[in-house]
């Protein structure tokens, strides 16, 4: 297959796999209730598929959960409650995003400081190559003798 | 000197990390309830449907809740271990028949064996929502005043059994 044809099936592929890929069935409920509960299941991470949220997981667990999310929605309780019940009974890491705390500092805070880190001593190392490079220019007694060289070696054709 | 000792530190301290992080289990969920009371449920038992059983009668005594279900497969790895603790008598276990179908679990009973006092059954997995359950099994120890110590995250092996789960449950017998 040529080249070209061959990229232009792997297009294909992917993006017929990214249409399909979505949020999973929800459940027959009224519209509001059925945003507010879909809203509520993309903060929550998937305990099974643990790279999902809720809202995206077809796991029983997460269908378990999206019932109990809608079943809380209705009884009006509020988004904090319903996250609190979760995270009270899975603790924080059912939070699809990890909350600022001082136990999560370091996953927050991490690759920004190392990559500061990176720059510091890039910079520091660059510096120092810097001030090397001024002792071994060249002096106009070795420029001459370089001259006297290629002269030498490259007949006909006049160092510049 | 000083040249090649940092990074050789960072090095070392990087191998250490490793080290710790290869032991550990990514997947594993620690749960907040450990050291919070269990939550009360009653529910239907399985050997008689019409009859409930309410957790609260267990307080005062020390006792493990095994979440399982038939058609779980690494429930079955540790149903042997489970039916050999039993048969010494030594500790009370309750079954929690986790969103299964009666038949098929009284017939995964006949099959392997039961090792509980009494199974409950919780068809919805609502009970197994309050207990922090996200797959199966797990264990609960929980205390005489109806706290749980412990959970143990999927089947017990002999080792946790030796090391953990006998020594919690015989400290806490004792209290």
């Amino acid at each position: 297959m040529s080249r070209v044809a061959l990229a232009l099936a792997v297009l294909l592929l992917t993006a017929t796999s990214l249409a399909t890929a979505g949020e999973a069935t929800p459940t027959a409920q009224d519209p509001v209730t059925q945003a507010r509960t879909m809203e509520l299941a993309r903060k929550l991470r998937c305990l099974v598929c643990q790279n999902q949220t809720i809202a995206d997981s077809e796991a029983d667990l997460a269908k378990d959960l999206r019932q109990q999310i809608a079943e809380q929605v209705n009884a009006g309780r509020s988004d904090s409650e319903i996250i609190a019940f979760m995270t009270d009974r899975y603790g924080d890491f059912v939070l699809y995003k990890p909350p600022f705390k001082a136990s999560t500092v370091m996953l927050w805070v991490g690759p920004a400081f190392l990559l500061v880190l990176a720059f510091a001593i890039l910079y520091r190392t660059l510096r120092r190559h810097a001030g090397a490079s001024e002792a071994t220019a060249l002096t106009e007694a070795d420029r001459a003798r370089a001259r006297a060289v290629l002269e030498e070696h490259m007949e006909g054709e006049s160092p510049k | 000197m000083n040249r090649y000792l940092i990074p050789l530190g960072a090095f070392v301290v990087l191998i250490g990390f490793f080290f710790v992080g290869l032991h550990l289990n990514p997947r594993e969920v620690p749960s907040p309830l450990v050291g919070k009371p269990a939550p009360d449920f009653k529910l239907s038992r399985l050997d008689s449907p019409a009859e409930q059983f309410s957790s609260t009668s267990l307080r005062g005594k020390v006792w493990m809740l095994n979440v399982w279900a038939s058609w779980c497969v690494a429930c079955r790895e540790e149903h042997a271990l489970l039916v050999d603790v039993a048969q010494q008598g030594k500790y009370n276990i309750v079954g929690l028949d986790y969103k299964d179908q009666s038949t098929d679990a009284k017939q995964w009973l006949q099959q392997y064996g039961n090792p509980y006092q009494l199974v409950v059954t919780d068809p919805d997995g609502r009970v197994g929502i309050d207990f922090g359950v996200y797959g199966v099994p797990e264990t609960f120890i929980i205390d005489k005043q109806g706290i749980i110590r412990h959970k143990v995250i999927g089947p017990i092996t002999s080792e946790t059994m030796e090391k953990t789960v006998a020594p919690m449950i015989a400290e806490l017998e004792r209290q």
